[in-house]
């Protein structure tokens, strides 16, 4: 199984992504420049954090227009699997794969640290591995991660189970202490922690390789 | 053809936190000015815009802001079109 790693110009997890995943956990990777349409032959795709297009407008808002991600979208569309970490999550609420909006965290102040989460992987494919409440920790980093989204609609998200990552202390402002959320029928999902920076034990533990590494047997 | 100036002005929608206009309204009390109920920061963007008509000129304008200038999720937008001379 070979996952693509899209590069925005301003990415800046891409490497990292490919670390964890080619380095640790022996899965074939392919980065996808931004003008790119050929998707042919992976498995599954990866959206990696950085600062999109300069992150210019909103976050996000600029790279929703690649090229790259018409194909993403329908690759998504098929039911194939596809991750938004940070900036890819980001990307992810811009382009309408998933509900809701990332805005400036609650105290302004740029986050970069480990937290807790509480995983409810309802029909999500990429947490089928875990148990309802099970608690994982990954770090965060980032300046705009407060999800934000109507109160009805976020009622409306939790009934269907989609709110599928929270953290245990809210530390952004996320509205119904949201960290990630996976679409409807499962094969999307964003998350502002970052599962590839969790892949050592000597840097961050490695809460985020048995993330990824549970996710990509799934999907074989 | 015609060039139609248009300022966009983006706003957070009022359900929506603006931390930094807090932020900024707090330093509003240490200048002195003790007076600010509410401060909320927005974009202001101005546009040029050729288009044939004034009715073509706007609907290219109102899928500008509702799809790209602003996020319907978090912020509204409004519109000001004047013709050039």
């Amino acid at each position: 199984m070979t996952i693509g790693i899209v590069v925005f110009p301003g990415s800046n997890c891409d490497r990292d992504v490919r670390w964890a995943l080619e380095g640790r956990l022996g899965r074939p990777t392919r980065f996808l420049w931004h003008e790119e349409h050929d998707l042919g032959g992976l498995d599954a795709v990866v959206l990696p954090g950085g600062f999109s297009y300069g992150d210019y407008l909103r976050c996000g808002a600029i790279a929703r227009f690649a090229p790259v991600l018409e194909e993403v979208r329908d690759f998504a569309q098929r039911g194939g699997p596809v991750l938004g970490i940070c900036n890819g999550f980001q990307v992810l609420t811009e382009m309408g794969l998933l509900p809701g909006a990332l805005t400036r965290n609650r105290d302004l102040h740029f986050l970069c640290e480990p937290t807790a989460l509480e995983v409810r992987p309802g029909r999500c494919g990429w947490l089928g591995a875990y148990g309802e409440g099970e608690r994982i920790i990954l770090p965060i980093a980032h300046g705009e991660g407060r999800y934000q989204i109507e109160a009805d609609e976020l009622q409306r998200l939790e009934e269907r189970g989609q709110v599928v990552l929270r953290y245990a202390r809210n530390p952004n402002g996320s509205v119904g202490d949201v960290a990630g959320l996976c679409n409807e029928r499962g094969n999307v999902l964003g998350l502002m922690p970052h599962p590839e920076r969790a892949c050592d034990p000597a840097t961050g533990g490695t809460d985020g390789q048995r993330l990824l590494a549970a996710a990509l047997t799934a999907f074989a | 053809m015609p060039v139609f100036h248009a300022r966009v002005q983006v706003s957070l929608r009022p359900s929506v936190l603006d931390p930094a206009g807090e932020a900024t309204r707090a330093a509003a009390g240490r200048l002195g000015v003790h007076g600010v109920k509410r401060l909320r920061i927005g974009k202001a963007i101005e546009v040029d815009l050729e288009a044939p008509d004034r009715a073509t000129a706007e609907a290219q304008l109102h899928l500008l802001s509702d799809r790209l200038l602003a996020n319907p999720v978090i912020e509204n937008w409004s519109l000001e079109i004047n013709e050039a001379g």
